[in-house]
């Protein structure tokens, strides 16, 4: 049974996803533990009930999505991302933030029942639109923040796994396009988020930050 | 192209983002598009010419507006932003290292001076009230940046100082003053004595104090009046914008869709596009159609979403205008998109642009009823005379892949060349 956490600041939408969620989910397949509305309410959510994934609005009151994963660091819990924004600064900063998926509102009840499955499961969630931001942003064509040109590259395999993705294929048929297991497809994607979400110099700034080392 | 791009007044602004000292040279490199070490190094050589690169820079840092204020981000993101709803910069440990290693570059050539030309008695105290007039203006520079993202703020003249007041702004401000009042003070020592240091700095302390004191309270009101005129103004222009915007949209399509409440694929239809319309208000950059290739393919997609009741997912990487070279394949694009609406069978396709310098192009994916390209009549124009012989008599190449109850993807690929003129 996985263990889910929604946050998001609107009741109604959050009310709706959890009756979305029910209904789209096999009985006994999610369990929604707690919702939260700010940063504040869902870091003590998190740190109460320890869900093995938390639906996360990237736009919160309090300094945002990336803020609650900030002050929560790094545990067991995976965060998905679920926005109405599909701004391409929020999306890579989202990820860069930790999270290993970013879905828009629109998204079906099942297909979010995919989602927290796979993301529960240590899989990144990639979406067309988030391949292509992706993409743009090792092109450069996107300027983000926090940038670190050395490690900002893809290797040929991974752009190559992107822009399938990009081009709407599911991870299955990308890995008969390619010739390679799906677990193959999977371990690219795990190493374009790690590209995205840390250098080994941010790695440490924030391991020290979190402990109040600086 | 034929029609002349309008003029535009470029501004010269200095770059908050990569500031060692103001950004003055990186804001200046990017209006005069030249490498920014070049200007560099010519604020350097022209250092050395009796310290004009020195006063060029002070003087350019004074008059040089931040480029903070041309940022103009899409309103729902604005607003999140300035509702504390979305992280801001984040500031990292690895950005101070240049700022480390030029100071101690310039500590090592005050240092490497003084040991050639022996102590001079000026020296130290300029560069103390230097560092210090460099720190001011730096806050400065904070509290403005501040000033321009919260636009709703009164203008307050200690704000405008201390920006939101946190530790590093005190710290920079104190430092910056203590700074060139020590710079006073070792001139005043070195000159004269422990008495007349003393009494020199005194008498400056005395002198701003004195100043603050008489034009204090006249800056204040000034300020107070200018402040919320101006925050009124934006407030109701802000107000007016966005009442105005959800007249012309929003209030129109709840009137059609409770009209039409019984008929659940117009109501789809209406909402699918109201929340297109809406996205690209709150999210998106504005373009022109005919701009770039994004903005032709975001008017495609509501185009063939609005005709055909499917959902167009468009991503698009890079960008390019759209030139005579490009036409053909939007053109193309159009058509594989109304052939994936209209035959595929399925609620949903997927578009993937990608522009390199190298070429253009665009995959149209769909998982629909697929067929057999063999088997298609020869006297079936849609696809053979519209995408693939198209694509060919422009220089370019078109591909498509179909097998039947798995969908079909048009592969369309158009090289750019760089025109030389």
């Amino acid at each position: 049974m996985t263990k889910v956490v929604i946050v998001d600041d609107h009741a109604m939408f959050r009310a709706g996803v959890r009756a979305e969620l029910q209904n789209a989910a096999a009985p006994g397949v999610l369990d929604i533990v707690a919702d939260a509305e700010d940063v504040p309410t869902a870091v003590a959510a998190i740190r109460e009930h320890r869900p093995d994934v938390v639906l996360l609005d990237v736009h919160l009151p309090g300094g945002g999505g990336v803020e609650v994963m900030r002050q929560l660091g790094h545990g067991d819990t995976k965060f998905l991302a679920l926005s109405v924004s599909d701004a391409a600064e929020d999306v890579i900063g989202t990820i860069r933030g930790g999270a290993r998926g970013y879905v828009t509102k629109t998204i079906t009840g099942p297909e979010l029942v995919a989602a927290i499955k796979r993301v529960s499961e240590g899989d990144a969630v990639f979406s067309p639109r988030l391949a292509g931001f992706v993409l743009d942003a090792f092109a450069g064509s996107i300027e983000v923040a926090a940038v670190d040109e050395d490690l900002d590259r893809l290797t040929e395999r991974e752009r190559e796994v992107m822009r399938l993705i990009a081009r709407g294929y599911a991870y299955k048929e990308v890995a008969k396009e390619l010739f390679i297991s799906v677990k193959t497809v999977e371990t690219h994607m795990s190493s374009v988020l790690r590209k995205l979400q840390l250098s080994s110099r941010h790695e440490l700034t924030r391991w020290a930050s979190d402990r109040r080392l600086l | 192209m034929t029609n002349p791009a309008p003029f535009e007044v470029r501004r010269a602004t200095r770059d908050s983002t990569d500031n060692y000292l103001g950004g003055v040279a990186a804001g200046l490199a990017r209006h005069l598009d030249l490498p920014v070490i070049w200007i560099r190094v010519g604020f350097v050589l022209t250092a050395a010419l009796g310290g004009m690169g020195i006063a060029l820079y002070a003087g350019l840092w004074m008059v040089l507006p931040t480029d903070e204020r041309f940022s103009d981000e899409a309103p729902g993101l604005a607003s999140a932003r300035r509702t504390g709803k979305r992280p801001g910069r984040t500031r990292r440990m690895a950005d101070m290292g240049p700022t480390i290693a030029l100071g101690a570059l310039a500590f090592g050539i005050v240092i490497m001076v003084e040991s050639v030309f022996g102590r001079g008695a000026l020296f130290w105290p300029i560069v103390l009230g230097i560092v210090g007039v460099a720190l001011i203006w730096r806050q400065a520079d904070e509290a403005q940046r501040e000033r321009w993202l919260n636009s709703s703020e009164k203008v307050d003249p200690v704000r405008a100082l201390f920006g939101s007041g946190t530790w590093a702004s005190y710290a920079r401000i104190l430092a910056g003053g203590a700074l060139i009042l020590g710079g006073l003070g070792v001139f005043a020592l070195t000159s004269g004595g422990v008495h007349l240091a003393r009494e020199i700095v005194v008498a400056s302390l005395l002198g701003v104090l004195g100043l603050a004191l008489v034009l204090g309270p006249w800056v204040f009101r000034l300020a107070a009046d200018l402040g919320e005129e101006r925050a009124e103004r934006v407030r109701s222009q802000e107000r007016a914008d966005v009442a105005a915007h959800l007249h012309d949209s929003v209030l129109q399509t709840l009137a059609l869709i409770q009209n039409n409440a019984s008929d659940p694929a117009t109501v789809a239809r209406l909402a699918r596009a109201q929340e297109r319309d809406l996205r690209t208000w709150l999210f998106a950059e504005h373009k022109e159609e005919g701009e770039s290739i994004a903005a032709s393919l975001r008017a495609l997609t509501a185009e063939v979403e609005d005709a055909w009741s499917v959902t167009v997912e468009t991503v698009t990487v890079g960008d390019t205008p759209v030139t005579e070279a490009v036409w053909p394949i939007v053109h193309a694009t159009r058509e594989a998109m109304t052939n994936a609406a209209k035959h595929a069978g399925t609620g949903k396709i997927d578009v993937y642009a990608e522009v390199s310098p190298s070429a253009v192009e665009i995959f149209v994916k769909d998982r629909g009823r697929g067929f057999d390209p063999e088997s298609v009549a020869e006297d079936r124009q849609g696809v053979r005379g519209s995408i693939v012989a198209r694509m060919e008599r422009h220089g370019g190449s078109a591909q498509i892949r179909s097998t039947p109850d798995v969908g079909t993807e048009v592969v369309l690929r158009m090289p750019l060349q760089e025109e030389k003129s």
